[in-house]
């Protein structure tokens, strides 16, 4: 069995579990894994730009609140149906993201690191400013959807299925994206801008489209919770919430597509695992947590895994008879 | 026009703040290229260390100078046991391993002191200084007195003292420094003992101001941040004089634009240092590293 065989048979056996969860586990359980999901597909944004490109960006919380508000206003206000509200919050934050890309240009390393972040910190208080639409600090309530076609599954369920579709979407797109050609030139940029742009990428015009296809995925995620949450206020979009997407990306992997869903994992249950050890300095346990997974992994997860498998595949040719060649990643 | 100088007086007392902590993550940043978000949190312990041995009856400078002294060893150990065996990790994972020390920090202070705020002594005189007709804070303006003496102690530690020389070298090529004999481990951890003092004195100096409580340096640590940016990343003087003008920046803009107050006061202020690095990308005093490529 070659290796891509055997790769499409493990996203195929991922996906049987990932089906069977919703009738397995309790209605609170679910939820948490559709948010794995909403989470997944924002640091899958997140890692396009900061892993692939090499674009730091603190402030990717500023794009999920965008999509999670016009995906609320939409529904609020003017009573669209719920699935549409996804693609036009994916599209606005394309555009949003490809304009603050450009003056983005200019900066590198901590220099957009701060932009990026003045953006998260500036959304809520935006948000907040613009009462009429958004509801201030209130925020706004919305109703869960309900399953489509008479299909016999509660609001949890039907949440947990839409995301994870949405996220088998996102990330075969994402993976096709990254690994053709406009995926070698992204990376490219991150190596080398300069040989890159010896090479004819057009860097700018890349960069900046990175930056809006990045916001897009981040948007869709914060739409999609819009609706797992069933409401929205600024508060839960301050700048933690950047900084978490951060951790997730970098502990999950880098430049990783799988490592997306390990990060999410990990900023979804680890806090909750660290209250349950100690009560009274739940972050103390967070924060050992962080750099203890430093510590082991300094490539993330994602990068861990690869490790290990890169070293397995060794022994096995040291071992066999003749030599096999490697298979290609 | 006196409100003016005095806003103008309390911006350069607020600015004094950020330029200490600005300066503590350029120390550490010049070093190793490491944003240490951990800073302000530190800064924040170390000020409860200084609280807790003021309510057990030492004088306030006792405390003050004792307190320098156990956050400099704190700075150390931290870069010894927490930071050492990721050196080698990428940019970003020593950067979530800092992120790490800011929950930790923060929230061991909350579970040992509590999260309810805690009035902090001010070793100045509460009566204003009257010059003319305007006043001025007595603590504000010791503020900026304390913080322009650690400044020249700092800069006639690096410019004339051997030890001094030797860290700006570990900073500068940690390999050839090497060579000559020079142990970059050590110089980096000194560096942040260094760093953790300059935020020790920001946050005995700043509590008495916002009384002291877990999160209180959260938003120092973001001005000053934005502070090292705009000054420079890679200018010591420019930092603390981007410290000096974020503070002014943001009390002028609280006071004169009104439908701002204090609610928009930090939006805007990054606004406008982002317009700023727009223009001159590097920070206002920055120079740009030129590489090989």
């Amino acid at each position: 069995m070659d290796a891509r065989a055997r790769r499409t048979l493990a996203i195929l056996a991922l996906l049987a579990v990932a089906c069977s969860l919703p009738f397995m586990l309790t209605n609170f359980r679910l939820f948490q894994f559709t948010q794995v999901y909403v989470y997944a597909i924002a640091i899958l944004g997140l890692n396009m730009l900061t892993g692939y490109n090499g674009q730091f960006s603190l402030g990717h919380g500023a794009f999920y609140a965008i999509g999670a508000y016009v995906s609320a206003i939409m529904m609020d206000k003017w009573n669209v149906h719920y699935a549409w509200t996804i693609p036009v919050a994916g599209v606005l934050c394309l555009i949003v993201g490809f304009l603050f890309g450009l003056p983005a240009l200019r900066l590198e390393g901590l220099y957009l690191a701060l932009a990026t972040f003045s953006l998260a910190l500036a959304v809520p208080q935006i948000l907040k400013y613009f009462e009429h639409w958004t509801g201030g600090s209130q925020g706004l309530v919305l109703s869960k959807p309900t399953a489509p076609f008479g299909l016999p599954l509660n609001p949890d369920q039907w949440l947990y299925f839409l995301t994870l579709g949405v996220l088998i979407v996102l990330f075969w797109l994402g993976a096709n994206l990254l690994r053709g050609r406009v995926g070698r030139a992204i990376v490219a940029i991150r190596d080398n801008h300069i040989a890159a742009e010896a090479m004819g990428v057009n860097t700018s015009l890349y960069k900046s489209l990175v930056f809006g296809v990045s916001a897009a995925y981040t948007g869709v995620a914060g739409a999609l919770s819009a609706s797992v949450v069933a409401y929205v206020a600024p508060d839960s979009f301050d700048a933690f919430l950047s900084v978490t997407l951060l951790i997730g990306s970098v502990i999950g992997g880098l430049a990783s597509i799988s490592g997306a869903v390990l990060g999410a994992m990990f900023i979804q249950f680890i806090p909750n695992w660290a209250q349950d050890i100690s009560k009274a300095a739940p972050w103390a346990i967070f924060g050992v947590f962080l750099i203890v997974f430093m510590y082991v992994m300094p490539f993330g997860i994602a990068g861990a895994i690869r490790l290990l498998w890169i070293r397995m595949q060794r022994s096995r040719v040291a071992l066999s008879p003749k030599p096999r060649e490697t298979a290609a990643t | 026009m006196d409100i003016f100088v005095q806003q103008v007086v309390s911006g350069l007392a607020t600015g004094s703040i950020y330029a200490s902590v600005a300066l503590a993550l350029v120390m550490i940043y010049q070093a190793t290229d490491v944003v240490n978000f951990g800073q302000g949190s530190m800064a924040m312990f170390a000020t409860y260390i200084c609280w807790a041995m003021l309510n057990a009856g030492m004088p306030y400078w006792g405390a003050f100078v004792a307190t320098l002294v156990i956050a400099f060893v704190g700075g150390v150990a931290v870069e010894r046991i927490v930071l050492r065996p990721v050196e080698n990790a990428p940019i970003l994972s020593i950067v979530i391993v800092t992120l790490g020390l800011f929950v930790i920090f923060t929230s061991i202070a909350g579970w040992i002191w509590t999260y309810v705020q805690k009035p902090f002594p001010s070793p100045f005189p509460s009566k204003p200084l009257k010059v003319g007709n305007i006043f001025f804070g007595a603590h504000d303006v010791g503020q900026i007195g304390v913080t322009l003496i650690v400044l020249v102690c700092i800069y006639l530690f690096f410019r004339f003292t051997p030890l001094g020389l030797a860290m700006r070298a570990a900073a500068h090529n940690p390999v050839s420094s090497r060579l000559c004999g020079i142990r970059v481990g050590w110089m980096l951890a000194l560096g942040w003992g260094l760093a953790s003092v300059f935020g020790a004195v920001a946050g005995m100096l700043v509590a008495p101001v916002l009384t002291l409580d877990p999160n209180m340096m959260g938003g120092v640590q973001l001005y000053a941040f934005a502070a090292a940016t705009l000054g420079g990343f890679t200018s010591p003087g420019g930092v603390v004089l981007g410290g000096f003008i974020v503070g002014i920046v943001e009390n002028l803009v609280g006071t004169y634009v009104s439908f701002i107050g204090t609610e928009l006061k930090l939006t805007v202020a990054l606004a406008m240092i982002i317009v700023v690095l727009l223009v001159k990308p590097t920070g206002l005093f920055g120079t740009t590293i030129v590489k090989r490529v």
